[in-house]
């Protein structure tokens, strides 16, 4: 056996990956080998860290130094620094912005040390691929409780205690949907699990299932014993490929062992289970239509009752959680109910977690607990916003969530908080915007992703939303006529209220947030042919004002079509016969003077 | 019958906490390696080998190894730190694999400071 006295826990999720983490990894290894290191440093392959805008990210235990932002080409520089001669590299150290002082240690690191971890505890801390990994870290104790202590009862009574809720967005409490299943006449059930993540903006779950897919299986195992179920699937969209092949793998490990299988753990209780592979629908991420699906059928939505515990997949009682809400599971019976109820408000027990982006400074994945002010996540854990922009909303939920404007930023998360000001909780997407965003824009663009994804089998869902996006598409160009605010908001109820699932009925709420939160913009849009935020190209002039214009040439650098005449000292013009309304100029004036 | 029972899941976490313990385990001791350019020159990559080889036979999780810079005393490396939790630190000159094989089965496995190597103590 060879000590190791060092580990490189290098992040292996497809943000790091995406950034190179792999060419990073084999200049590692290359350079380990070249100073005789390998036997001494061991490089680990991690899920989704978290910090993806700081990519590729690697932390090195155990003294806990976090890199950021590493290439490939520093890493021979970086091997010999630190690994050979000990002197950890500042150069690839976190700090909050340009000029600030370094912070070598990622528990110090603000981002991280605001977070509490419960579904995310083994990010960027274990290989995804080593069950023995898990394991160590009290990996299948939980399911090891579960089946050979526990009885199907006791099980859903200690989910209850813990006032876990759904958390793929509805928030329904698991506990109950696993009695509802477990009540249920029938030989055959079965245990889903939907991956099938699909909103804008929102990697959640496939973070968990690359970091630590374990933790979805184990939960999955528990709820087959709390309902009586012997197969699962899990429905995981095929742009997930990285998942998927970490999910295979995990699958394949938990067999060997026999965690997976026949009588596992020497319990007497059997259950497998297999992956099925979306094909690419948001609608697909409906129940309904999510069993549609493996079937073989086309995914569209039913109408419910008979809910899926009663009648679900091939009209067997089933039960569909969540990738985030089974990562909770094991870690509720382990530690018990009352562990977990610990934490969070009255009604929403535990942690959530969420995929911060948009205009902010640390985008990534965080996971707070229930309760916390989204101001805290925006501008604690998220930095704040960027380049000196203002903070204008942040939109939850995505396409069926709404806005959060800035009187209303101090709203703690919680599942009936957030849904008393106007948005849902949602999956955990959180997009940030800054006063550079317009929201007639914003809930256009949320209206087009409804229509294009609506799956036609409703009226309402297929004709309304397509209504809807005409009438935002004329706003946005400048041809809106008086009416058609009043129309938007008629469609959108009758819309909610007649659409036959949850894409259609919660399909109008970002329109009718935004309007509830930033009516005047769209009035401007309508009745002054003006937009506040400088976004829509059609209601520019694209006129340079000469008073807050100070001469510095940005524009005329940015502009791809040479349609800026500027010399130095002289105040900038545009030529609007050459323009082509590309916003360019506006996006890198540093003084707002194009309107 | 089943592949694995609890008693089996219980002994492949101790064996994986061990070999993982570097992430979150408790450390009771850290020896440090000065490792600058003098270091390494004076013999400082055996020193580091063979306490890698006393650390791996004896088995602990507790001990930290790590690797630091030059700490200004060229003249008397290979040099290498021993801090054991609640004492005070020691330092060690002149560093060989044979000083460094005593040093951890005295020092390490059972407090037995060995002031023959010592640089100093740090106050």
């Amino acid at each position: 056996m060879s000590t190791y006295r060092t580990e490189i826990l290098l992040c292996g999720g497809t943000g790091c990956r995406a950034f190179g983490s792999e060419e990073v990894k084999a200049a590692l290894k290359e350079q380990l080998e070249r100073h005789g290191l390998e036997q001494e440093i061991r490089i680990v392959e991690t899920g989704c860290n978290g910090f993806c805008a700081q990519g590729p990210v690697a932390i090195v235990q155990p003294e806990g130094i976090f890199y950021q932002k590493l290439n490939a080409g520093d890493i021979p520089y970086l091997v010999e620094e630190h690994f050979l001669k000990g002197r950890p590299v500042k150069k690839f150290f976190y700090k909050e912005q340009a000029g600030a002082e370094t912070i070598p240690v990622m528990g110090d690191i603000p981002f991280y040390s605001r977070q509490e971890l419960i579904v995310l505890r083994n990010r960027g801390a274990i290989d995804p691929e080593k069950i023995d990994e898990y394991i160590a870290r009290d990996g299948y104790l939980g399911a090891g409780k579960a089946l050979l202590e526990m009885t199907p009862e006791e099980i859903i009574a200690e989910i209850k205690t813990s006032g876990l809720r759904g958390r793929g967005g509805a928030g329904f409490p698991t506990g109950l949907k696993w009695e509802f299943a477990n009540k249920s006449e029938g030989e055959i059930k079965y245990v889903l699990c939907n991956a099938d993540e699909g909103d804008p903006g929102a990697f959640m779950d496939r973070s968990v299932l690359e970091a630590d897919p374990h933790a979805v299986l184990e939960g999955m195992i528990i709820a087959a014993k709390a309902v009586g179920a012997h197969q699962g699937y899990i429905y995981c969209r095929a742009e997930y490929p990285l998942a998927l092949r970490r999910l295979d793998i995990a699958i394949n490990q938990a067999r060997e062992y026999g965690l997976l299988g026949d009588d596992i753990l020497g319990s007497g209780f059997s259950f497998d289970l297999d992956v099925y592979r979306g094909a690419g629908a948001f609608v697909c991420g409906e129940e309904t239509a999510l069993m549609h699906s493996i079937e073989g059928r086309r995914g569209m939505p039913r109408p419910r009752p008979p809910f899926p515990a009663v009648q679900g997949l091939w009209k067997r009682p089933t039960v569909l959680n969540n990738v985030e809400t089974y990562a909770n599971v094991a870690q509720i019976i382990y530690k018990g109910g009352d562990w977990y109820a610990g934490i969070g408000t009255e009604t929403s027990k535990g942690t959530k977690v969420f995929a911060l982006t948009g205009a902010v400074r640390n985008i990534g994945l965080v996971e707070v607990p229930m309760g916390t002010p989204l101001r805290d996540i925006i501008f604690e854990v998220g930095g704040g916003i960027p380049k000196k922009r203002k903070f204008k909303a942040v939109q939850l939920g995505g396409p069926s969530g709404g806005c959060v404007p800035e009187s209303r930023i101090d709203t703690p998360v919680d599942y009936e908080s957030i849904a008393k000001v106007g948005a849902i909780m949602g999956s955990g997407g959180m997009i940030v915007m800054d006063d550079r965003t317009c929201m007639v824009d914003m809930a256009r663009f949320f209206m087009d992703f409804i229509q294009d994804e609506s799956c036609g089998k409703c009226t309402p869902c297929r004709e309304g939303t397509k209504r809807m996006l005409e009438i935002l598409d004329k706003i946005t160009q400048g041809r809106g006529e008086p009416g058609d605010i009043a129309l938007l908001e008629e469609l959108s109820a009758m819309i909610r209220d007649s659409a036959l699932c949850g894409l259609g009925q919660t399909g109008p709420n970002p329109v009718l947030s935004t309007l509830q939160y930033f009516r005047e913009e769209y009035e401007a849009h309508v009745y002054e042919k003006r937009c506040p935020a400088k976004r829509c190209p059609e209601l520019l002039e694209f006129m340079v004002d000469p008073d807050r214009c100070k001469k510095c040439g940005e524009c005329f650098k940015a502009c791809p079509v040479g349609a800026i005449q500027w010399e130095k000292k002289q105040t900038a013009s545009i030529d609007k016969n050459k323009c082509v309304k590309c916003m360019s100029c506006i996006a890198n004036c540093p003084f707002d003077a194009i309107d | 019958m089943p592949k694995i029972t609890i008693d089996d899941l219980k002994k492949i976490k101790e064996k994986a906490k061990k070999e993982t313990s570097l992430r979150d385990g408790e450390a009771t001791v850290k020896i440090t390696v000065h490792m600058g350019t003098c270091g390494i020159a004076a013999g400082a990559r055996e020193v580091m080998d063979t306490l890698l080889e006393e650390l791996a036979e004896s088995g602990r999780d507790d001990v930290r190894v790590v690797n630091s810079g030059c700490m200004g005393m060229c003249s008397s490396e290979p040099n290498v730190t021993v801090e054991m939790m609640g004492r005070e630190p020691v330092i060690y000159q002149h560093m060989d694999r044979n000083k460094m094989r005593q040093v951890f089965k005295r020092h390490i496995m059972h407090g037995e400071v060995q002031s023959n190597f010592a640089l100093a103590r740090m106050q």
